[in-house]
């Protein structure tokens, strides 16, 4: 346990200004009147304090493709990026169907100290789509596995589907979709449109997700199940799920940064950093999307943060991998498309991505309150120190980001995981001794 | 003009640049010796990731006449077919002091990421000589070249020099959405003032065309030759893997394609009597073409195959003698 911390005069959720002090790991008021003397202090003028953000979709590649990115890199990016909390998904190698796969995540995860990574389990045995896989043993292990996803696959078979949304009940748990029809997707590299006509690249539909999540949404209603849908990212999407939320249905849904911020047109130049699954789109869902998460219809920003090593990005786009890091410029982001432009307060902001993915993944510790008693897992924002994105500076072991030469409005200075400092920014590498004057 | 990468970007000054180039190449072709100093010293690389014996023979004797050094490098069947390995050949090829690369490749872009990735440095020129289902920038100069000469000289014989091919019809026939041929044959077409008509089943066109307000699309050629009166038809290849099977055929079967989109006798002679049938080649007789219509004093088929190697010899000129390129 660290050293007692004092964060002066910070605004909380960007509102209300305070102060927050940390003792054992907890917060133990919020005025910094009551400061132990041996307490460090930390200026928090200009910053916002959030509760940590929670990553609902993250791959840190561990077990399989240390390569591309390790629990250690992949929690140091978290970090920095202003997570407490990410949830590894179960593409990995071997897969993370089985219980001790991720208890062997979830171990490591707790050796390197810097996130809490829940371990997302397979809904099916190596990902294949034919049989459920020991989902409750995965729940009833150390690892506590509540979100299960095939995520880089879809559960296409619509009765599996049924099954794994009714069979995860036992436990509370929730089936992460990965929307995509396979056969209308076949070889597909980019979303089907003008752009993928031009450039004469195999289209990804739109109505191959939507097409999907129509159909999973009517499921989880006919079996009174909560389902989640990975990385939604066209217009029909949004129309669907807030026609399925005014029904009454358990659906929840995530929006990724990318998605919010660049379209189909960026693969003009055949650069793979701008290949993703599902990929970019159009200018109309960019719009749909922001205005969904602006009203509610998407609860979540997650970061789909999907590492890549340079042989698999720096060749022609036929021949690249799908996939975008993301973890430290995804609440720049959402300053930048969704606070900056009046569509969410930081309030909300502390919603999308912190108390509702925590809610949606069941992870107790994390998306709480600011307040006195609850765990210290706080990030600090500062909304004002803009920074151009330079892929080769991240902490990830890959630089595969889309975003090298964007500019974004703030970042995370400081995320503090039960009180410990598992990222400073360099303003803050002196901190203060003592109490405040 | 540095890299010959697709239509789309090629303004019309230099396409009739190319074609006018291509007129006086081919008119060399006529003498008996056939062979220009022009490019001594300078080595071409033919780099071909897929097969493609036709074009790689056009680019090898364009080359040749123009005495450069030809490199001819064979990806096909090698572990050299996917990923990293276009990096490493293009440092491969810059090691070896390559001055131009041909290059085919089966993914779109290849040509482009070639040229802009930075992978060769210095003053390496690429042709793109078919990406994937992308562009065939050569394969629709030389088409152009080809119907620029029947269609366009007042009389036989006459220079047809800094024309384009302003007020023709000329009809695309086939496979549009698979077709890097149909995508570049498009662009340049409307480029150099010509009327596009595109006849396909709905299947095999490509997203959003038929909006385009720039090209008269058609569902059977019978209504195209009906609403139309066509100067030139290009008759596609149909891949055989796209036409039935697994549910996932493209249309239901060989007999019904000839039925509504072949080329026959009746259909030709529906046809202005001066209209010319083109075809990329090589022609499945009896499926997208039949017989009749592909040896027909019409056709000119065999044409366009001497045409392409005129039309190579004045790309890799332009891309490689510099200045007077520049447009």
């Amino acid at each position: 346990m660290s050293a007692p911390i004092v964060i002066t005069n910070v605004s909380l959720y960007g509102d209300t200004p305070s102060d927050i002090v940390i003792v054992d790991g907890q917060i133990s008021s919020l005025t910094a009147a009551d400061v132990p003397a041996d307490a460090r202090t930390m200026d928090g003028s200009g910053l916002v304090a959030l509760p940590g953000l929670v990553d609902l979709h993250t791959h840190l590649r561990e077990p399989g493709r240390e390569d591309a990115e390790t629990i250690e890199t992949g929690s140091r990016s978290a970090a920095r990026g202003g997570f407490t909390a990410v949830h590894a998904m179960a593409n990995t190698t071997p897969t993370a169907d089985t219980a001790g796969v991720v208890e062997l995540v979830a171990s490591r995860g707790r050796e390197v100290g810097l996130v809490d990574v829940y371990p997302v389990g397979a809904v099916t045995v190596g990902l294949n789509g034919t049989q459920l896989s020991e989902m409750g043993a995965m729940a009833n292990s150390r690892a506590q596995v509540r979100v299960f996803s095939d995520d880089g696959k879809c559960v296409h078979d619509p009765l599996l589907m049924r099954r794994a949304l009714e069979y995860v009940k036992t436990f509370d748990g929730v089936i992460a979709q990965h929307a995509q029809e396979p056969r209308l997707t076949e070889g597909s590299q980019m979303h089907e449109g003008l752009v993928s006509a031009e450039l004469g690249l195999a289209g990804w539909p739109a109505v191959a997700e939507e097409s999907i999540i129509a159909r999973d949404v009517l499921l989880a209603e006919h079996v009174g199940s909560r389902v989640h849908i990975c990385h939604l990212s066209t217009a029909g999407s949004v129309d669907i799920v807030r026609w399925a939320k005014a029904r009454g249905i358990q659906v929840t849904a995530e929006a990724m940064p990318h998605h919010l911020l660049l379209t189909d047109e960026s693969a003009r130049g055949y650069d793979p950093r701008f290949k993703v699954n599902p990929p970019l789109r159009t200018q109309e869902d960019v719009d749909a999307l922001r205005a969904g998460l602006e009203d509610g219809t998407i609860d979540i920003v997650a970061t789909d943060h999907a590492p890549h090593p340079d042989e698999d990005k720096d060749c022609e786009w036929g021949a690249a991998a799908f996939g975008m890091i993301g973890l430290e410029t995804a609440l720049g982001i959402v300053q930048k498309t969704m606070v900056d432009t009046g569509r969410l307060t930081w309030r909300d902001v502390a919603r999308i991505l912190s108390e509702t993915p925590a809610s949606i993944g069941r992870d107790e510790a994390h998306g709480r309150p600011l307040a006195v008693g609850e765990p210290a897992n706080i990030t600090l924002v500062d909304p004002a120190a803009a920074w151009t994105v330079d892929p080769a500076g991240t902490d990830s072991r890959s630089n595969n980001s889309p975003f090298g030469g964007i500019e974004l409005p703030g970042r995370a200075v400081a995320t503090f995981l039960r009180g410990t400092p598992t990222y400073l920014d360099d303003r803050f590498t002196a901190l203060t001794e003592g109490a405040p004057a | 003009m540095k890299h010959l990468l697709g239509t789309q970007n090629l303004s019309r000054e230099d396409a009739v640049l190319i074609l006018d180039t291509a007129g006086q190449m081919a008119a060399t072709q006529e003498r008996e010796i056939r062979k220009l100093p022009t490019l001594r010293g300078r080595t071409v690389v033919n780099l071909f990731f897929e097969d493609s014996t036709r074009t790689r023979i056009s680019f090898e004797a364009a080359a040749k006449r123009l005495s450069a050094d030809v490199i001819n490098f064979s990806a096909k069947g090698s572990s050299l077919s996917k990923g990293e390995s276009l990096k490493d050949t293009a440092l491969t090829l810059q090691a070896m002091g390559a001055d131009a690369v041909v290059v085919r490749h089966w993914a779109s872009g290849a040509a482009q990421r070639l040229a802009e990735s930075g992978w060769l440095h210095g003053s390496v020129s690429v042709l793109n000589a078919g990406d994937g289902t992308h562009q065939h920038p050569t394969q629709a100069l030389l088409d152009a070249f080809t119907m620029r000469r029947h269609l366009m000289a007042a009389n036989v014989g006459d220079s047809v020099d800094g024309k384009g091919l302003d007020g023709l019809t000329v009809a695309i026939v086939g496979d549009v959405l698979h077709s890097r041929v149909a995508g570049s044959n498009i662009a340049l077409l409307r480029t150099l003032g010509a009327k596009v008509v595109v006849v396909a089943p709905p299947t095999l066109l490509p997203y959003g065309l038929e909006r385009d307000g720039g090209v008269s699309v058609h569902f059977t050629l019978d209504d195209a030759l009906e609403a139309h009166d066509l100067d030139a038809i290009m008759m596609l290849r149909v891949q055989r893997e796209r036409m039935t099977g697994g549910g996932s055929g493209f249309f239901p079967s060989p007999e019904e394609y000839t039925r509504l989109f072949g080329l026959d006798r009746a259909r030709m002679d529906r046809m202005p009597g001066h209209a010319i049938i083109l075809h990329p080649g090589p022609m499945n007789r009896g499926l997208e073409i039949s017989a009749e219509a592909a040896d027909s004093p019409r056709s000119v088929i065999v044409e366009q195959v001497s045409n392409g190697v005129a039309v190579r010899m004045a790309a890799l000129y332009l891309l490689l003698s510099g200045e007077e390129a520049s447009a």
